[in-house]
């Protein structure tokens, strides 16, 4: 199978903060990305600092912040699910189950990264990597891609475990900044800590 | 946004009175707030084009301010509002904002649906 990347999170910067340097370092081996974003981020708080956005429109701000970022980490295809930002757990999950499941069958990915259901904080991040993972549940065994998925919450690894891909991204270091500074409403107040220029890491999820 | 002047506030609130009016009103202390502090809860509430008419609108306090919006069979009510944006025709956004520019609380009413 030839490698592609699938990539799905719920809001625009999910793939920068959490996995920019991963998928920039595949970008620079021509390993072709294809990124399903749910939403636009539309109730988000940070508006910038100073502030320059507000609730109407910072949608339309974090799109266009969010095609800058995919173009600084070389994502070439963007899928916008237009959904509404904090009401993917409402929703209707089949319809978006396959939407990606659909989505699968066409680009084939041979590695899907998405949130770690349960374990990823924000009920969004955890609502689609949890449709995410039934949508390649449905796939035969040698269909399946492999899943790398993100989680941060506090503890996880008392249940979870320590992470079994630990990616050194320092060779990518400068374009993740770049893509951070691209979502510049919401990077201004959270600028990079810790190690997350340096290192990223996944679970690797086995679907049942 | 600019920071709240009652003077053009006020009148901006006359102006949707005793009408169907678009509602926003929400609150957020940040989707990550217990994340980042274990001893802090994470709240939020948002209804986003509720329908309303208010029969007396009034902006009071010397900043942060407080809105009272009377209907006929209750209230809508906000406080923490620090700034406000009347650029687009037929909206009044009302927003509050913390030390570090994030929102913390918004009241916006527009003669025509928010966008979704």
């Amino acid at each position: 199978m030839d490698q592609h990347v699938l990539v799905v999170f719920p809001h625009p910067d999910d793939e920068t903060f959490g996995c920019g340097g991963t998928l920039a370092l595949f970008a620079k081996s021509g390993i072709p990305i294809t990124y399903i974003c749910g939403t636009l981020g539309q109730m988000g708080r940070n508006m910038g600092k100073p502030f320059f956005a507000n609730r109407e429109t910072l949608p339309k701000i974090r799109e266009a912040e969010l095609e800058k970022a995919c173009k600084a980490i070389g994502i070439r295809h963007l899928i916008k699910l237009g959904l509404r930002d904090k009401t993917i757990e409402f929703e209707d999950p089949e319809p978006i189950v396959t939407r990606i499941e659909q989505i699968l069958r066409e680009v084939r990915p041979s590695l899907v990264l998405t949130h770690y259901p349960g374990y990823a904080v924000h009920p969004d991040h955890n609502a689609l990597g949890g449709l995410t993972i039934r949508a390649v549940s449905r796939l035969s065994m040698q269909d399946r891609p492999t899943v790398y998925a993100h989680a941060f919450a506090r503890n996880c690894q008392d249940v979870i475990g320590p992470p079994d891909i630990v990616n050194d991204i320092s060779k990518a270091a400068d374009v993740k900044y770049a893509a951070i500074l691209a979502h510049r409403s919401q990077s201004q107040v959270m600028l990079p800590r810790d190690n997350m220029l340096q290192r990223e890491s996944f679970w690797t999820y086995r679907c049942s | 946004m600019n920071p709240i002047e009652r003077s053009i506030v006020q009148p901006a609130l006359d102006s949707f009175l005793n009408q169907e009016v678009y509602l926003h009103l929400e609150t957020t202390n940040g989707a990550y707030a217990a994340h980042r502090q274990e001893s802090k809860m994470t709240i939020g509430a948002y209804i986003r084009n509720g329908r309303i008419s208010y029969i007396r609108g009034t902006i009071t306090g010397e900043g942060p301010y407080r809105v009272g919006l009377k209907m006929k069979d209750g209230w809508v009510y906000a406080e923490g509002l620090t700034d406000f944006d009347l650029e687009q025709e037929g909206k009044l956004l009302l927003a509050g904002h913390d030390e570090e520019g994030r929102l913390a609380v918004a009241l916006e009413l527009s003669l025509e649906p928010f966008e979704l």
